[in-house]
């Protein structure tokens, strides 16, 4: 279980405790958080769970698949903190993760 | 003006019923909110059930969109296991399976669709079955596993799908087609030769052109297909999948305008102003090609569900999106954005040989659609470019070499 803070464009955050093996894309979606769309329910196909990952938290979420990378090359403001919330898996040590949304994802 | 207390009846709590739901909450909604949904379950994600789920890789709780305590926490009532079987709007009111009613200020048909069923001897059989619904996987997934003979009636991606899904359990497949070639309605030529040539060598067999005349079957249960040429290709399970009928019969009987599915406007809109409807029923609007179109996808159930939410609640609607699709089999990630409507040439870029490749299906100098296979460039940018309508050069799109940011450039 972590507890992961999502912020929303405009500053509101949203605190929510994910279960371990899930993404932070479905800690998301099953709390009803805007700003993260996930249209394609985790297939790594749109692009559209796109999250900045808080600097403290660099290089804990894991590696970007090529796909992963691949996608993010495309989709829009893209920085170097930029992830596809659903390959991040959630696990004790992402306890405490923040992570900022884009103002759209589409 | 919108009345943000309004009661919302929801018909349908597939991924269109159960988004808009959770659309309305978050746009700020407080009225109450029904719920009603012929399954016995929570709006779960269809597309992995042909997919992960049948492979084992994703559980029920995965599936579901939101736990079911949210439901309730959020002031939606759901009515699971229930169907509307009418509409009256001059009371306002809709009617369920189980003789209650229930009053609506606005109402939302999320009926979706149904498997289209052959009306042919045997298709009653046990083991002749649909994939559309958790149940209809969870019976698909019983019957497969080693050694056993999947036939599969219908050459699109439901059908593709569960055959490389059979492949990875451990069955034989074989994908019976009418026309002469798989995704005769969906894809171009090039990319059905594709798929058929990665599924062969992948250990599936196909008939195609090939008529089936019935299902053939001991003690109840279907033992093989029957084709028109005489032969019956033995089978422990058949699959049929060959379309979708959009569940719009209770729209019809109201007197709501119908023409293959619900008609709606931009947002979601039918015939009568208090009545949306969204996903695999309607018949709406793609400014972008000038036309009407039915969409079975769930982007297309997203975005109605954000069109309509945001009209309820009196917010601007979201922006226009291109249609776009996705379908995973073995390694390859299937990705379309666009209708190839008007497109006067096809561009191929990259080498199938490779199983990384793009078809562009161009108008002119426009992209009207793009089908990529393993190639997240050529679809992240080629869907872009069919949304703004930018001209692009033919040369750059086919070379390769040349990057896709260079080509959008």
């Amino acid at each position: 279980m972590a507890r992961i803070t999502y912020v929303e464009h405009d500053g509101t955050e949203h605190i929510v405790e994910v279960k371990n093996g899930t993404s932070v894309m479905e800690g998301a979606i099953k709390n009803n958080v805007p700003g993260i769309d996930a249209d394609c329910g985790g297939a790594c196909a749109c692009a559209t769970c796109h999250v900045y990952v808080d600097a403290a938290w660099d290089g804990k979420t894991g590696a970007k698949s090529a796909m992963e990378e691949s996608m993010l090359d495309f989709a829009e403001n893209v920085e170097a903190n930029s992830r596809l919330s659903c390959q991040i898996k959630v696990t004790d040590e992402l306890d405490g993760l923040v992570v900022r949304l884009p103002e759209s994802q589409h | 003006m919108a009345d943000l207390a309004a009661r919302v009846v929801i018909a349908g709590a597939g991924h269109a019923g159960g988004s808009a739901a959770a659309f309305l909450r978050q746009y700020g909604h407080t009225g109450p909110i029904a719920l009603i949904g012929d399954e016995p379950l929570v709006p779960y994600q269809r597309p992995p059930l042909s997919k992960a789920w049948l492979k084992g890789e994703a559980d029920a709780a995965s599936l579901a969109m939101k736990p079911a305590e949210w439901y309730g926490d959020n002031g939606c009532s759901l009515y699971l296991g229930l169907s509307v079987v009418g509409l009256d709007r001059t009371a306002r009111t809709v009617s369920l399976s189980d003789g209650r009613s229930l009053g609506y200020d606005v109402l939302i048909l999320a009926t979706g669709a149904r498997a289209r069923t052959l009306p042919l001897p045997g298709a009653d059989l046990s083991g002749v079955m649909a994939l559309r619904t958790a149940a209809d996987a969870e019976a698909l997934k019983a019957a497969l596993g080693p050694g056993k003979r999947l036939a599969v009636v219908g050459g699109g991606y439901v059908g593709l799908e569960a055959a490389a899904s059979a492949r990875a359990l451990g069955s034989e497949a074989v994908i019976i087609e009418r026309e002469e070639r798989v995704l005769a309605r969906v894809a171009c030529p090039l990319l059905s030769a594709f798929f058929t040539g990665y599924h062969q060598s992948r250990g599936v067999t196909f008939e195609l052109s090939a008529g089936v005349e019935g299902f053939a079957g001991q003690d109840g249960r279907v033992t093989g297909v029957r084709l028109a040429d005489g032969r019956t290709l033995a089978c422990d399970a058949a699959l049929v999948g060959v379309g979708a009928i959009p569940n719009d019969e209770i729209a019809q009987a109201a007197g709501l305008d119908c023409k293959g599915g619900i008609l709606v406007d931009a947002e979601a809109r039918t015939s009568d102003p208090d009545i949306f409807a969204i996903g695999d029923v309607t018949q709406r609007p793609l400014p972008l090609y000038d036309r009407t179109v039915r969409l079975e996808s769930v982007p297309n159930a997203l975005e109605q569900a954000k069109q309509a939410a945001s009209a309820i609640t009196g917010r601007p609607g979201p922006a226009p999106e291109v249609p776009w699709f996705w379908s995973d089999q073995y390694d390859l990630k299937l990705q379309i954005a666009g209708m190839p409507f008007d497109a006067d040439t096809i561009l191929v870029r990259g080498d199938p040989a490779a199983a990384k490749f793009a078809v562009f299906h161009l108008k002119g100098d426009w992209i009207q659609a793009v089908e990529a296979v393993n190639a997240p460039p050529e679809f992240m940018m080629g869907k872009s470019l069919i949304g703004s309508r930018k001209a692009i050069s033919r040369e750059k799109l086919a070379d390769p070499s040349v990057s896709m940011k260079e080509v959008a450039a």
